[in-house]
């Protein structure tokens, strides 16, 4: 097995990369042992030692090119699936002049990329592509020194076309930047403010570049963590507690059964190590375990969770910074008051793969492959499980499913760390369907109450928000310390929780607001299937479905038009370009109340906003429901996405349709199911998602704002934000009745059509 | 107890020896190192598994090798014809129709049985057919354009 690099194309030989004598491979990695075949350099093995940390202010962290002029940069962020690392190609190449094609990328590797703490909160192409914006350009600099010395002409006489620099009036004077620097290092710190080129100038960010990793994706050749073969490698399965709380009390461990290697057991975390995967599946399946029999810490229904979250007494509450005005005084004086309660459920992120990895635990270190989006916390966290130095472990990222937020993916990462130290070989561990959809930390469930205060002339004078839930933290963001896993909370560890409020974000100038959140106890939310954390866009489904909501029926209690009334009450010029392009482009027919049309199949349009850390989305939903069946269907989402500067227009639509069909799914279809004891979602069948019946016919995207002037933001997320809210608008337009609870079933639909 | 099987996969004659009842998955990816089909459930409900068992799309991890006995199976691996994508395969880059891309190895196998079975599959045909598949990135509106696009392209071959 040779070793390999993760690239924006996918896996590609570390060779290859030596064969143009990139820097990455100058590093002249250290435990690659010398006694491979000439020319390939082996795997990493465990036991050796790797940088504690790479030098940020250092170029060569994070610039190489090669003798052949191929760019190779490194970042600290890993592809989601959304193609963000096209886009970091696009954003090199510009900065350098280089064709696109040159460059390749690399991820995710906590011994040769630099430690920007991974992927999260949409902040790949406003950090990831910042860094390596401001690289390129010192690289650049730095080249054109050279060339400067080497043609013998001052650097303002010097132009670069396409990796060549040459001189501006006397053209047949020129040197490739290969012939400059390739192979050697810069030796050139990375300034705070380097000289980046001016965005009227783009040639290649804010064109549509296709994906470099679809290519190998249809060829079925892209390699995901789950792909990776390591020589001697064993395979694992993992054997959870049946019931929340449930403590391991005996393991057969005489048990006969075929290829067993061994059986790990540390307190409660209980798993098997096999020769053949089948075999590590069935182990699985077939160990005789006796387990306690826990009191019940869940609750028997959605209807018994939600009670429990308005009425029991909060651990932490927090005001929102925004609030302002005296609420109880326009309450007190109002003409005409509002108030309705929303409810949000428990989402798994129900990755398409069950997490996978690959990890070696030897000769004091350890070396993990594994699919999360923050690698370099998780090199600390595994070190503090496996009681090793961080310089001895190694996280390698390779590309995981979607993981959509701290899925299962770090969970599986530590899992398997335990199951390869007590196996003294390599494992892999792919978690099974039940263990993905079943144990991934929850998107967790709030309760909101929301009330308005209307004046005499019909204007909202107070504004009230409360929810109730818990935080979506209590699982952390990022896996940093053991007790941060699964694997460690089954040894009676201790996560680093953390109190996440929620408040919707919304720009609304209402002259008296109050948010409060109120955060509960959630002492048994460790070591348990119902353990909360972030999914997609976190809290910003739930508190933007409520708010949003809410907003059409106080617009519509006051006699205004929905999108009038957002029009009237935004403050910011941006929010308003939204939700006016929105309208616009979806043909928004006025309405001063719900239209529900007469007849069985009827139709309607609800319209939802949300800012999200500095971008913004309006989302209008038209939809067709079946009154007899309580069955719906979208059948055309129109969007206004205001993402400041886009770097890759084609990438980004292909990004929010996807928000689009997975908020969507989580709208009409997902709630974990549970019990008192159990969760009892643990398939696709238990656990429905969104199928191709449903897909809209048209989905139409107005892009606002995209100028070179406006700094690029977040994408990956914004969209999926108004989607619950849109369709929940549309439905009330359509059937002139109101659903305040996520998912929107046909049973659902069907009760509030009766109630 | 192992048994030896053998199938013709990918246009190879290939003999494995597993467990009889061993998913043909298992033995595809471990065994026989092709790794596009790939585990999503093991339970034969999200499609990610395709592959064709005699030109018919079949979920390789719900079944189990004994039956593969002397059949043709062919992966994402083997679905090019020499260096010329399937069209399939060449309108799902086209369209850009991946994100994550784990389960587009089911997409683009049960389209392209789809499409082989039935050239002419209407709008309502293709959405009913795919809606067995799960995607969960969401990618379901640009996979709905590749099927199409592959289609008309299939379609204009046949007429040339």
């Amino acid at each position: 097995m040779e070793d390999f690099v993760v690239t924006h194309r996918g896996v590609t030989r570390r060779d290859f990369l030596k064969a143009g004598g990139a820097m990455v491979v100058t590093f002249a990695l250290p435990g690659c042992a010398t006694t491979s075949p000439a020319g390939a350099a082996p795997l990493p093995v465990a036991g050796t030692a790797w940088p504690a940390k790479l030098d940020a202010a250092s170029l060569d962290t994070w610039l190489a090119i090669a003798a052949d002029g191929s760019v190779t940069a490194s970042v600290g962020k890993i592809e989601a699936g959304m193609g963000i690392g096209t886009a970091f190609a696009q954003i090199v190449a510009e900065e350098l002049d280089v064709p696109v094609d040159r460059v390749t990328i690399v991820m995710g590797d906590t011994a040769t990329t630099p430690d920007q703490r991974g992927t999260g909160s949409s902040n790949g192409i406003m950090t990831g592509g910042a860094a390596l914006r401001r690289a390129g350009a010192e690289g650049r600099a730095a080249l054109l020194l050279l060339a400067s010395k080497k043609l013998e002409v001052p650097v303002e006489r010097l132009r670069v076309q396409d990796g060549r620099v040459f001189v501006a009036d006397d053209p047949s004077k020129r040197v490739s930047y290969g012939e400059l620097v390739g192979g050697k290092r810069f030796d050139v710190k990375v300034t705070e403010k380097p000289k980046t080129k001016d965005p009227r100038e783009y040639r290649v960010v804010g064109q549509p570049v296709q994906r470099f990793d679809i290519p190998s994706k249809v060829r079925g050749e892209y390699r995901y963590a789950a792909d990776l073969v390591v020589p001697g490698m064993l395979h694992g399965r993992v054997i959870r507690p049946p019931e929340a709380g449930a403590r391991l009390v005996r393991v057969n461990e005489s048990q006969r059964l075929p290829g067993l290697v061994k059986i790990v057991r540390r307190d409660d975390f209980l798993g098997v190590v096999c020769e053949r995967e089948e075999q590590a599946v069935d182990a699985a399946r077939r160990l005789e375990v006796e387990w306690t029999k826990p009191a019940p810490m869940y609750w028997p229904s959605y209807d018994a969770l939600f009670e429990h979250l308005r009425t029991a007494a909060p651990k932490v509450t927090q005001a929102d910074k925004e609030n302002r005005g005296d609420v109880d005084a326009a309450f007190a004086s109002a003409v005409r008051r509002v108030e309705a309660r929303y409810e949000y459920p428990f989402q798994s992120h129900a990755s398409m793969g069950p997490a996978c990895a690959v990890v070696d635990v030897r000769d004091g270190g350890a070396i993990v492959w594994s699919g999360g989006q923050k690698p370099y916390p998780l090199r600390h966290a595994l070190a503090d499980l496996l009681k090793l130095p961080a310089e001895k472990v190694r996280v390698v990222w390779m590309p995981g499913a979607g993981s959509y937020g701290m899925n299962d993916a770090d969970d599986c990462a530590a899992d398997c760390a335990l199951l390869a130290q007590a196996a003294g070989r390599p494992v892999r561990l792919q978690y099974m369907r039940h263990d993905a959809t079943g144990w991934d930390p929850k998107g967790p469930p709030v309760a909101f109450t929301l009330r308005a205060a209307l004046d005499a002339g019909g204007a909202v004078s107070g504004w009230d928000c409360e929810a109730r839930g818990f935080s979506g933290d209590v699982r952390p963001s990022g896996t940093d310390v053991a007790g941060d896993t699964l694997a460690g909370q089954l040894t009676g560890l201790q996560a680093k929780s953390k109190e996440a409020p929620q408040f919707p974000e919304e720009g609304y100038g209402f002259p008296a607001k109050r948010k409060v959140s109120h955060l509960l106890p959630w002492l048994h939310s460790l070591g348990t299937p119902l353990r909360t954390a972030h999914l997609r866009d976190p809290d910003g489904m739930s508190t933007c479905f409520a708010s949003e909501s809410f907003v059409d029926e106080v617009a519509y209690a006051s006699g205004a038009d929905p999108v009038e009334f957002r029009l009237r009450h935004l403050i910011e010029a941006g929010e308003i370009a939204v939700v006016q392009a929105a309208a616009e482009k979806a043909g928004w027919q006025r309405h001063t109340a719900p239209r529900a049309p007469e007849g069985r199949i009827v139709r309607g349009q609800g319209l939802a906003y949300a800012p999200r850390h500095g971008s913004l989305v309006a989302v209008v939903a038209d939809v067709e429901a079946d009154r007899a069946t309580g069955r719906f269907r979208v059948t055309r989402f129109t969007v206004a996405h205001d993402c400041g500067f886009v770097i890759n227009p084609l990438n980004l639509r292909g990004t929010i349709e996807a928000n689009l069909m997975q908020a969507m799914s989580r709208a009409k279809h997902e709630a974990v199911r549970f019990d008192a004891t159990r969760v009892l979602s643990v398939d696709w069948i238990t656990y429905p998602i969104v199928d191709t019946t449903e897909v809209p016919d048209t989905v139409e995207i107005v892009m606002l704002n995209n100028t070179p002037k406006a700094k690029p933001h977040g994408a990956g997320e914004p969209t999926t934000r108004p989607v619950a809210a849109a369709i929940a608008n549309a439905l009330h337009d359509a059937l002139g009745v109101r659903v305040r609870r996520v998912p929107f079933t046909p049973e659902a639909v069907l009760a509030a059509i009766r109630a | 107890m192992s048994e030896t099987i053998e199938m013709t996969v990918n246009g190879r004659r290939e003999r494995v020896a597993a467990e009889p009842r061993t998913p043909l998955l298992t033995v595809l990816r471990n065994d026989l190192g092709l790794h596009g089909p790939k585990f999503g459930c093991g339970l034969g409900q999200c499609g990610a598994c395709t592959v064709h068992m005699d030109g018919t799309a079949i979920r390789s991890c719900a079944t189990p090798v004994s039956s593969a006995r002397g059949t043709r199976i062919t992966t994402i691996e083997g679905l090019a014809s020499g260096g010329t994508l399937h069209a399939v395969q060449q309108a799902f880059i086209d369209e850009q129709a991946a994100q994550c891309g784990y389960c587009i190895n089911g997409w683009i196998m049960t389209a392209a049985a789809l499409l082989q079975a039935n050239p002419s599959a209407s709008e309502e045909d293709i959405r009913k057919g795919l809606s067995g598949l799960k995607c969960r990135c969401g990618t379901h509106m640009s996979i709905l354009r590749a099927v199409r696009r592959a289609q008309s392209r299939l379609s204009a071959a046949h007429k040339a």
